[in-house]
């Protein structure tokens, strides 16, 4: 508890990362709020073919799409789509990926040995190719980028907390801990893992951004979730017909992607900037 | 220049005060410190860590780091000319490296990585040169500019005259190794040739040893002394360890929070050790008679000092007028110099062992 | 010495993890698809065809000879035949590779070109409004879609503005094909012409592709600079009276280039990822479009030839790099 206030403290002073947590607040609640927020909620199912590819105005903020459907409206409702592929993509890449990491780096052997060159085999391939083909075999769905992503992303986490374990097992309070024979659950558990979890939050921070990025990607190769669903790389693939008559038909869902990333990629960097102890140390004034 | 120039000090710190700013507020540094080196002599500048001392032998060098440290008063007057007034790219071009050269402390880290170490000294000795020009420092070998090759084989020759001199076995084989690939004590025979490359008249000495091994510290404070004396070079030479610099120092000033305290020739200081402050670091050192005593209380904060003398919270000797006065520099005769108000008493001397 | 276990050691885990990269393609092409005949068969399949296909593809073997064969053909640069092309799949991969390549190898360079001198500024400006402006220049850049900002250059320089062609390699037919790679081959050829055709076709392709490579570079570079300048071997150049300028861009850029080399690995990954929507937004004939284009007509063993091709590529540029970077970095060679 006292770690998270004093990380809402030093977040509070970094003007930049409060900037990540707003754009990230306001995609979060955007989500929640949705059905609320937008102007016309019924348009992600619904279709107005009287009203196709008209411009931004008051009826419509962003312009309507090629069904007449509203474009804000549809970005509004596809900020859901964005959070679950990236909360649950990332959440079992870090559940599959620390245990891994945390196994690896504790015990030394061949087990050891071939959990990391799997996790190497992952990291050899760009995460994008790994998972479309993946996605491509499923079938495009919402589920299945969410596995594709989670079968690409976890090595990740596995590679961080693999080195860190490493290092830390050379501090003396973790020798110690296992000198007085603790169980090797309890030293992971109880003692190493505390000890890495600033790295671990800093990669997932990041991770989130990066993960977004994949899936609009996969989304925009039409890998995503089928139409008419309101992805936003799906939506800026769309688009591309139209153009540059519709102009604004891609613009909105890029900058929403774009700011949600920027979000992440923010917060990141600054929760870094705090937890990371070799920036602090350098920072220090050497006043001998 | 000035008659002042045909004195007998090199070196004349007055008044110098160095302010930083750091996170907690501004922390004075160095609080109105005086120093003197003597032509040709070795000085030693004692203290613990975090005394200051550092702090006086960047500001001799002209290299405080400029975003956070500000100087507040004094002059530094080196050879007739206050190095305080001068631009830093004067400094850079005329003294630092030239005149004035630098033993760093930590030999390891002080050799750039990826450079052998024959390139980086003749880096140096290229920038020495006073016909070449920034320019002509920033080109690349394979295009040699005004610096010529039978200049640079000159030169070459000049270097490995001096790597003999600092006794470095095989000097070719050495100039061709990376920093990493010679050991400590060959590292800090080759700063010391480096210091000495440019013909310096004074060599800043930054605890130069207190990274070697303690069989190595006595080979190289040796080499030092030597060459010094030799070259009729004058050294500073900061160290926390007053063992070392009875061994190498004519002269030892001792530092404490900030300011000087005192200042006398190596046995007069050790004989006769005056202010309250030297005589209980004396008295730390391990000897038969006592073992080891340390000296109460801790180290004031820089930020807010005491007020009066720095020392007055954790002084035996402590007076009323020691919490309100800062005491000045008073000689008490041949050039030994304190700042107390109430120095040590015969009786309360610590005994040089 | 060291140098030689270094080379030797990165290739003796060269082939396994390529082995590993065709456990884990053959996985998800054999094992994952609940009947992967049908699957490659298409829907419109018979029965008898799919069973006969089941037969001729070895399906019907256990899964151990399977992946034996699997491995065997892949090894020999047999990926099967194209269900649209019906070409071998190797065939349409190799002819692709060069373009693709070429692009990224233009994004490597102007990254490089931009990025290392930026990186350097934006640290020895630390904190100043250069160093404020560049670090939002980079942060955009690595949260920015490439589709999104290749469509958005497109709109505004190809569509509305008109100086850059708006898709496509090159106007009319390409050169001789000596490398392969247009921008050589047409000065080999000597026809400007076709060579300023190539290069203006190159132009968005390449700078959406060297944004987020750019912006990687630029942070890597400042990061090193600053660790460098605080070095203490820095504060010993200075206290020896080198300036500052010397010490900057003599001194520590070869520290901080270091550590922005073994960085090159991470940037092609970016590259080859973004190349597949990139190459799809400007219609450039790589390895990139022809995966766009096998997964909308759901050809299936060609994204499978795509996934291990582009993935050795990226494994080759690795090795490449470790080797390298054990060539520059003294305390690694010797």
């Amino acid at each position: 508890m006292e770690t998270a206030s004093f990380l809402i403290r030093k977040l509070a002073e970094d003007r930049v990362a409060l900037l990540g947590a707003l754009l990230i607040s306001l995609l979060v609640l955007t989500a929640i709020f949705a059905p609320f927020l937008a102007t016309h909620p019924a348009d992600i199912a619904e279709f107005h073919p009287v009203e196709r590819l008209q411009g931004p105005a008051t009826a419509h903020f962003f312009g309507t799409d090629r069904m007449g459907s509203d474009i804000y409206s549809r970005i509004l409702f596809g900020a859901r789509i964005t959070i679950t592929i990236a909360v649950i993509a990332i959440g079992v890449s870090v559940l599959i990926g620390v245990p891994i990491g945390l196994i690896a780096g504790y015990y030394h052997g061949w087990f050891s040995d071939m959990l990391m060159r799997t996790s190497d085999i992952f990291l050899a391939v760009p995460q994008i190719v790994l998972a479309i083909a993946i996605a491509q075999t499923l079938g495009p769905s919402i589920e299945n980028v969410i596995l594709a992503l989670s079968a690409t992303y976890w090595p990740f986490w596995t590679r961080l907390v693999y080195a860190e374990t490493r290092s830390l097992q050379n501090e003396v309070f973790i020798e110690a801990s296992i000198a007085l024979g603790a169980p090797p659950w309890r030293v992971m558990l109880l003692h190493i893992l505390p000890n890495i979890m600033s790295s671990i939050i800093v990669r997932t921070t990041i991770g989130m951004g990066g993960t977004i990025l994949t899936a609009a990607a996969l989304g925009f190769l039409g890998l995503g979730a089928p139409a008419p669903s309101p992805e936003w790389g799906r939506m800026i693939s769309e688009s591309r017909e139209f153009l540059p008559e519709a102009w604004w038909y891609a613009t909105a869902p890029g900058l929403a992607i774009f700011m949600v990333v920027m979000g992440f990629n923010l917060l990141g960097d600054g929760l870094r900037d705090i937890l990371d102890p070799r920036i602090r140390r350098s920072r220090a004034h050497d006043s001998k | 220049m000035t008659a002042n120039s045909r004195s007998d000090d090199l070196l004349r710190v007055r008044d110098l005060s160095v302010s930083f700013a750091t996170d907690g507020g501004v922390a004075r540094v160095l609080d109105h410190v005086n120093m003197t080196i003597g032509r040709g002599r070795i000085v030693g500048l004692v203290g613990e860590s975090g005394c200051g001392k550092t702090t006086l032998a960047r500001a001799i060098l002209g290299v405080l780091p400029s975003n956070s440290a500000r100087v507040d008063s004094g002059t530094i007057d080196f050879d007739g000319t206050d190095l305080l007034q001068k631009s830093p790219e004067w400094l850079a071009r005329n003294v630092r490296g030239r005149q004035i050269s630098f033993i760093p402390q930590d030999p390891f880290s002080s050799f750039n990585p990826v450079f052998p170490i024959g390139s980086q000294i003749m880096e140096l000795m290229k920038w020495k040169s006073p016909e070449l020009s920034e320019e002509d420092v920033l080109r690349p070998r394979w295009r040699p500019g005004s610096y010529s090759r039978a200049r640079r084989n000159a030169d070459y020759e000049r270097v490995l005259i001096l790597l003999r001199k600092v006794q470095l076995p095989e000097p070719e084989a050495i100039l061709r190794k990376y920093p990493h690939e010679v050991s400590g004590g060959q590292r800090q025979r080759l700063m010391i040739a480096m210091a000495l490359l440019p013909e310096p008249k004074l060599v800043i000495a930054d605890e130069a040893t207190t990274a070697l091994d303690v069989t190595i510290q006595a080979q190289i404070l040796m080499l030092l002394r030597e060459l010094a004396t030799d070259l009729g070079v004058s050294v500073l030479f900061t160290t926390h360890d007053l063992g070392t610099a009875y061994e190498i120092c004519d002269r030892i000033t001792v530092m404490y929070a900030g300011q000087e305290m005192e200042s006398a020739t190596s046995n007069e200081f050790f004989n006769h050790p005056t202010h309250p402050y030297t005589n209980s670091l004396l008295r730390s050192l391990p000897s038969r008679e006592h073992g080891i005593q340390g000296i109460r209380g801790e180290i004031p904060s820089l930020i807010d000092p005491p007020t009066g003398c720095r020392f007055n919270p954790r002084c035996d000797n402590s007076v009323a007028v020691c919490r309100q006065d800062r005491p000045d520099p008073t000689d008490m005769g041949d050039g030994h110099i304190v700042r107390c108000f109430n120095p040590v008493s015969a009786e309360q001397r610590a005994k040089a062992s | 010495m060291k140098l030689l276990v270094l080379v030797l050691n990165r290739f003796f885990w060269f082939f396994p993890t390529v082995l590993g990269l065709m456990l884990v393609t053959f996985t998800i092409s054999h094992v994952i698809p609940a009947d992967p005949v049908a699957f490659v068969a298409g829907d419109n399949a018979t029965n008898e065809q799919i069973e006969a296909l089941r037969a001729q593809l070895g399906l019907d073997q256990p899964v151990h000879v399977q992946l034996y064969r699997y491995v065997l053909s892949v090894v020999q640069g047999d990926f099967g035949v194209s269900l649209y092309t019906l070409r071998p799949i190797s065939h349409d991969l190799a002819s692709r590779v060069p373009a693709t390549l070429e692009l990224t190898f233009v994004a490597v360079l102007l990254s490089a070109a931009i990025g290392i001198p930026l990186g350097v500024i934006s640290a020895v400006n630390r904190n100043s409004l250069l160093d404020h402006l560049l670090r939002v220049f980079t942060v955009s850049g690595l949260a920015i879609a490439a589709f999104w900002l290749a469509i958005l250059l497109q709109l505004l320089f190809a569509m509305e503005l008109g100086w850059t062609p708006l898709q496509g390699r090159v106007d009319g037919w390409g050169p001789d094909e000596v490398t392969r790679f247009y921008l050589i081959d047409s000065l080999l050829m000597g026809d400007l012409d076709i060579f300023l055709s190539a290069a203006s076709h190159m132009m968005l392709p390449a700078i959406t592709l060297a944004y987020p490579a750019m912006a990687t570079i630029v942070r890597f570079t400042r990061a090193g600079v600053l660790e460098a300048i605080n070095s203490n071997y820095v504060m010993y150049e200075e206290a020896m009276g080198f300036p500052r300028r010397v010490i900057v861009w003599k001194f520590v850029l070869r520290n901080a280039l270091i550590g922005t080399v073994t960085q090159i690995g991470l940037i092609f990954g970016i590259l080859i990822a973004n190349a597949v929507v990139v190459e799809a937004v400007f219609d450039w004939p790589g390895l990139g479009l022809y995966a766009v284009q096998s997964i909308l007509q759901s050809d299936y063993n060609a994204i499978m030839g795509f996934t291990v091709v582009a993935g050795v590529i990226f494994i080759v540029v690795n090795l490449i790099v470790d080797i390298a970077h054990g060539f520059i970095d003294p305390r690694e060679s010797r």
